[in-house]
């Protein structure tokens, strides 16, 4: 078996990767019609090039399907429990950054920070009769964030996308969710609070621990290190506390 | 490993004492709706409970315990005084692949009755005796008595809600109280903040950051702010009211020695008497079962754990490091007022957890 690199299968993010590759001597190309999700790599011996979408790469990495994926750090993170214990980040790849923020309607003049948040939030279920909802597709990375700066009465309301128009829409008192530039977050009246940044999120290459690193694998791998000028990654899972 | 067979054999051998004791065996259902639990809980029980939906009832949960299965049908139909006996499995979803059961096997004990110090006692003694020759540490505290020395402060109502809110949280309560009490610099953002509402009217305030979308309204965003620059006026909880509070939260001590200094500190903090006389009689009570109280350790802070629920006389009896404490309980009256919908009572249980004790008692 091939050592498999999975890469975003499409849009901006498969052309910076092709492109971070290419800088480093590994040529990566799609193959057959432009609509046929497949492709080469060339430069490097025993790698096979998988192209998935951004968003199932960390389950791949996690089942060991393929070695090394590309990806945002972000969807790793909220994806997999215990990521560490699962996926090595071997590369962070310097494209593709968002932010994952908390943000609240701009009018909220009382509230710029997470203990405003959570004063807001106690204020807030005691007055409407239910907890403060929190609009998001990020749940772990949103609720372990929340826990460990002790927020308390708020509840998590699942939004796959539009996320910024639920405030608005009235089925959420406030949002967490990506932002580049945060001009989104204005033309929809919110703003981010100062101390609201859960991830700052990058495309990053991860190598999977549950893969099949078999002798010719690890060849393949350490062939790869070398040329993209990386330590080779130490694949056995961290000891857990 | 433990033979399933032995766990269940444990399981039923205490379940037994239980009943023997004077409990009705009750049953749970495993299913339940999740809404309740999530608004008890809150979102953080997500992380620890394992949450499924049904396509007609919405999202339901695999009973992460049995406390509040009991209560609801407690305050449905109980009696009153009421004692139950219960066991099953639980199921606690982990984050992290280090060992922690997603499954275990619970029996638990729960007293439901007016006479409070009694009850306690009665939980402890009965859970000692069962654990007898285990060689199990236990631990006792008291959430009352800090709750009440809160309650006690010489400061606006808003800073004592705030603190009670996270009694649960020792991070953020000491975090709040460091700031109440003048020990941590108003924090930058908040200055700034406060600058900034001093400036105008919330409302001219509101008005001018933008057109307002959201269910929270104006007028709760006013109070806030109102709220906000009354606490900035209010003088810091009074230094020696304040090392009251701090040399409470790291009170450690054996209970005879914790009871001796609380007496000495409540002609100080008067509104923690009522409290310290029901620590006093709890010990009366726990000596008359022969507990040894003068050797009982006793931490002031004991139980705050992010399960919120507790509100007086906690305990646990730990095994060996590394182990999870094979018994836990504690007092929560609120919780039965929370779920009584009106109605409340008193009420103390704990749960054993026969998989620990079988382990225990194989080694």
């Amino acid at each position: 078996m091939m050592l498999k690199l999975g890469v975003p299968s499409k849009g901006r993010l498969m052309e910076k990767t092709f492109d971070w590759f290419g800088a480093r001597g590994v040529t990566m190309a799609r193959t057959g019609n432009e609509r046929e999700y497949s492709g080469a790599v060339d430069g490097i011996a025993g790698v096979e090039l998988v192209l998935l979408s951004a968003g199932e790469i960390p389950r791949e990495l996690s089942s060991g399907r393929i070695h090394l994926g590309v990806t945002g750090s972000d969807l790793v993170r909220d994806k997999l429990a215990d990521w560490p214990a699962q996926v090595v980040d071997w590369a962070p790849m310097g494209f593709g950054h968002a932010d994952l923020v908390i943000a609240v309607p701009a009018a909220w003049i009382d509230v710029d920070t997470l203990d405003d948040l959570d004063a807001a939030a106690a204020a807030f279920r005691a007055a409407h009769g239910h907890r403060l909802r929190i609009a998001t597709k990020y749940h772990r990375l949103v609720r372990e964030f929340l826990t460990a700066h002790g927020v308390a009465d708020y509840a998590l309301v699942d939004s796959q996308g539009a996320t910024e128009g639920t405030v608005k829409n009235l089925t959420a008192e406030a949002i967490a969710d990506i932002t580049s530039t945060g001009e989104t977050l204005r033309a929809n009246h919110l703003k981010m609070l100062a101390d609201g940044l859960i991830h700052a999120s990058q495309a990053t290459l991860f190598a999977a621990r549950a893969a099949d690193w078999s002798p010719a694998n690890l060849a393949a791998l350490a062939a790869l290190a070398k040329r993209l000028g990386l330590p080779v990654p130490s694949l056995s899972p961290p000891v857990s506390g | 490993m433990i033979p399933k067979a032995t766990i269940r054999a444990e399981a039923e051998r205490l379940h037994a004492a239980f009943v023997a004791a004077g409990a009705v065996p009750v049953e749970a259902d495993i299913l339940l709706p999740a809404e309740t639990l999530l608004d008890l809980y809150g979102e953080d029980i997500r992380a620890r409970a394992y949450i499924t939906a049904d396509p007609l009832n919405g999202e339901m949960m695999l009973r992460p315990d049995f406390t509040v299965p009991v209560v609801q049908a407690h305050m449905a139909h109980g009696a009153d005084p009421a004692r139950y006996a219960y066991m099953g499995e639980v199921f606690r979803r982990q984050e992290h692949l280090d060992g922690r059961a997603r499954e275990y096997m619970q029996v638990g004990y729960e007293v439901f009755d007016r006479d409070a110090p009694a009850a306690d006692a009665e939980v402890f003694s009965l859970f000692s005796g069962l654990l007898a020759g285990l060689g199990l540490r236990p631990a006792t505290g008291d959430i009352g008595i800090l709750m009440a020395a809160v309650r006690g402060l010489s400061t606006a109502d808003r800073r004592k809600a705030a603190l009670l809110r996270h009694v649960w949280r020792p991070q953020r309560f000491k975090a709040l109280l460091d700031r109440f009490a003048g020990r941590a610099p108003v924090p930058a953002a908040q200055a700034a903040l406060l600058q900034r509402l001093a400036a105008d009217a919330p409302a001219a305030l509101v008005a001018a950051a933008g057109p307002l979308v959201g269910l929270r309204s104006a007028e709760d965003i006013a109070a806030r702010a109102e709220a906000l620059l009354q606490d900035a006026k209010a003088p810091p909880i009074a230094a020696p009211e304040a090392a009251l509070l701090y040399d409470l939260l790291s009170l450690e001590a054996p209970a005879g020695a914790a009871l001796a200094h609380l007496r000495g500190i409540a002609p100080m903090l008067p509104a923690i008497l009522p409290a310290v006389d029901a620590f006093a009689a709890r010990l009366a009570a726990l000596a008359a079962r022969g507990i040894d109280v003068a050797a009982l350790p006793f931490e002031a802070s004991h139980g705050r754990t992010t399960l919120e629920y507790y509100d007086g006389f906690v305990f646990s009896f730990h095994g060996p490091a590394g182990l999870p404490p094979v018994a836990s309980g504690g007092r929560y009256d609120a919780l039965t007022a929370v779920l009584g919908a009106g109605r409340s009572i008193p009420a103390v249980g704990g749960i054993i957890r026969p998989g620990l004790v079988a382990r225990l008692r194989g080694a």
